[in-house]
């Protein structure tokens, strides 16, 4: 994606959205979304949040509080989940010149060359996508992907924003001559200001590792951080952060292939070098994204619960007929089995292409991703009782908490049970799959 | 050529291809290639389109029956005269949106039912316009 001016499109508590979209007694209620099996807690809603609900809080421990506050409890049921996402992306992609999904409910605009000032063309993305969907988001805009996440990030936290934040234009790229605005100008101030409310935590690419570390040195926030010598920062904390530095001051540099790995959900996806426009091309592309996804996923040691695919045509190629369409299928049980991934993968194609379209692009992301290794941690706790005192689910979880070190912090969740088992998950209180069975659609009453 | 494979298997009405030409498509193919596909006359924005299951019998008169499919769309501003399905107290409705004096109301479109207006201490939101109905003539052959 081009330097310039750079949206991250963040959906707010997107499976809590998902479920208030097709219930309306929902709404202003706390809302709580468990992981496979119903073990712990993966999505909370404002009001839930506000209750106190950790994320990833064992679904046990949390029950005579969900009673006491009325919080309305939901299995997860990604099959909504992934058609939900896809709406929102297909939304928003329709309004600007380029997106790249970036997880189930992040994605990447560019704003450049739109008519209208990136504050008002923002706000309009974020209705549209209210109205397609029912589903609020947030919007961060900056010259880079590392600002833009930063953006949103504020743009979340302070409500008086009305949930977007868009950083001044046109910083200056280090050592580029000529430009009337120095540090010192209006443009210039306005950054440091913004970068003052960046918590070093809170920027993109800076994991927790590395955050403790700057934090133990006196470097608290993003404005900080950019103000440690660029030597330093390419000596201790390699290439990446030197990336993070330099995005911070403007300057883009991080494609998004080698963007951090986002978290619940594994992206593969490419533009192609020239346009397909054969099924079987298709199908070799997302085979070979959906192999390369179900291979990240056993390498983090998951299980993914759908796979969702979507194909689009260059939408701003005028005067060529346009199509983008995105579909989910659900992975029941979990699995981390490639020709199975595939196999769903390529079913989800089948019902989206279309003949007669060039093109551009198509992508595979994995969704509801939870610990393989939880579902032997979850039969050791009833043997032995407390996990804390036992050696063998001491060792599980600090395998879990090293995948989650290295990966993000929440791409594994423990769940009670994550194992196949014949008789399906347990999904006591899953919602009904409203947009994707027959049987199962909303209902109005006349 | 796998032709089959191309057709979406959820959609019960389609005419077989009659000609599958290999290579690069050329403008006139789009018109060939073409099975007519019901969703294509029914639905305009599909990002933004839900279908939706009636339950009740306040709107017999405008056609829409207990047990039909409603094709909404979301993205729609609605007008009066709308069909729209609306959040009341907590659920879903489907009504026809009315003005009445200079405000508006949800009116049923069965004497037996009572309108719902649109100001006053409920709480009301437009959830989405309806543009279709889908009514099975013969029991059992719809979904």
């Amino acid at each position: 994606m081009s330097a310039g001016l750079l949206a991250l499109m963040d959906c707010n508590n997107f499976y809590a959205s998902c479920e208030r979209a097709f219930d309306p007694g929902l709404a202003g209620r706390p809302v709580v979304v468990l992981s496979n099996n119903d073990g712990c807690v993966i999505a909370r809603s404002k009001e839930a949040k506000d209750l106190g609900i950790p994320m990833g809080a064992p679904e046990f421990k949390c029950r005579q509080l969900f009673a006491r506050s009325g919080v309305a409890v939901f299995s997860s049921n990604y099959a909504l989940y992934g058609d939900m996402s896809a709406r929102v992306m297909a939304t928003a992609g329709a309004m600007v010149p380029r997106l790249e999904v970036y997880s189930i409910d992040e994605a990447f605009l560019d704003l450049a060359g739109l008519p209208g000032s990136p504050d008002s063309n923002s706000r309009l993305i974020m209705e549209a996508v209210k109205r397609a969907t029912g589903i609020p988001v947030s919007i961060g805009v900056g010259p880079t992907k590392t600002l833009a996440k930063a953006a949103n990030r504020l743009a979340k936290k302070d409500p008086s924003l009305g949930g977007v934040l868009v950083l001044p234009e046109g910083p200056e790229e280090p050592g580029r001559a000529g430009r009337l605005e120095g540090p010192g100008g209006p443009e210039g101030q306005a950054r440091e200001a913004f970068l003052t409310r960046v918590e070093i935590g809170d920027v993109w690419g800076v994991g927790p590792r590395y955050a403790s570390r700057l934090r133990d040195l006196g470097v608290l926030t993003a404005l900080d951080f950019i103000r440690l010598p660029r030597d330093w920062v390419r000596k201790k904390m390699t290439v990446g952060g030197l990336h993070t530095w330099l995005e911070l001051q403007g300057t883009p540099c991080i494609p998004m292939e080698a963007a951090p790995k986002p978290k619940k959900s594994i992206v593969s996806s490419r533009s192609f070098g020239r346009p397909v426009t054969r099924l079987e091309d298709m199908r070799e592309a997302v085979s070979q994204y959906a192999s390369r996804a179900a291979g990240k996923l056993r390498a983090q040691g998951g299980l993914a619960s759908a796979v969702l695919v979507w194909v689009q045509t260059n939408t701003f190629i005028a005067g060529e007929p346009q199509y983008s369409q995105a579909r989910s299928l659900a992975l029941n049980p979990a699995t981390s089995n490639a020709t199975e991934i595939v196999r769903r993968a390529l079913e989800g194609l089948t019902g989206i292409f279309r003949p007669g379209f060039r093109y551009k692009k198509a992508g595979v992301m994995l969704l509801g991703i939870e610990a393989e290794a939880s579902a032997q941690l979850s039969l050791l706790r009833q043997m032995d009782g407390l996990a804390e005192r036992d050696a063998r689910a001491g060792q599980l979880m600090a395998a879990l908490d090293h995948v989650n070190a290295k990966w993000g912090r929440e791409t594994l969740f423990l769940a009670s049970c994550g194992v196949a088992r014949p008789w399906g998950m347990r999904q006591a209180r899953r919602s009904p799959r409203y947009t994707t069975v027959w049987s199962e659609l909303p209902v109005a009453y006349a | 050529m796998t032709i089959h494979n191309v057709m979406p298997k959820q959609t019960p009405l389609l005419l077989p291809l009659a000609h599958a030409p290999a290579g690069f498509p050329s403008p006139a193919e789009d018109y060939l290639d073409q099975h007519l596909d019901l969703n294509d006359h029914l639905v305009r924005n599909p990002a933004a389109t839900y279908f939706i299951r009636v339950q009740g019998d306040s709107m017999r008169g405008a056609g829409i029956a207990s047990g039909d499919l409603l094709v909404v769309d979301r993205s729609l501003s609605a007008r009066p005269d709308h069909v729209v399905v609306a959040a009341v107290d907590g659920d879903l409705t489907v009504k026809r949106l009315k003005r009445l004096g200079r405000g508006l109301v949800l009116a049923p479109e069965n004497p037996g039912f009572e309108p719902i207006a649109l100001t006053g201490e409920r709480a009301v939101e437009i959830w989405g316009v309806a543009t279709h109905v889908i009514h099975a003539l013969t029991p059992g052959a719809g979904r």
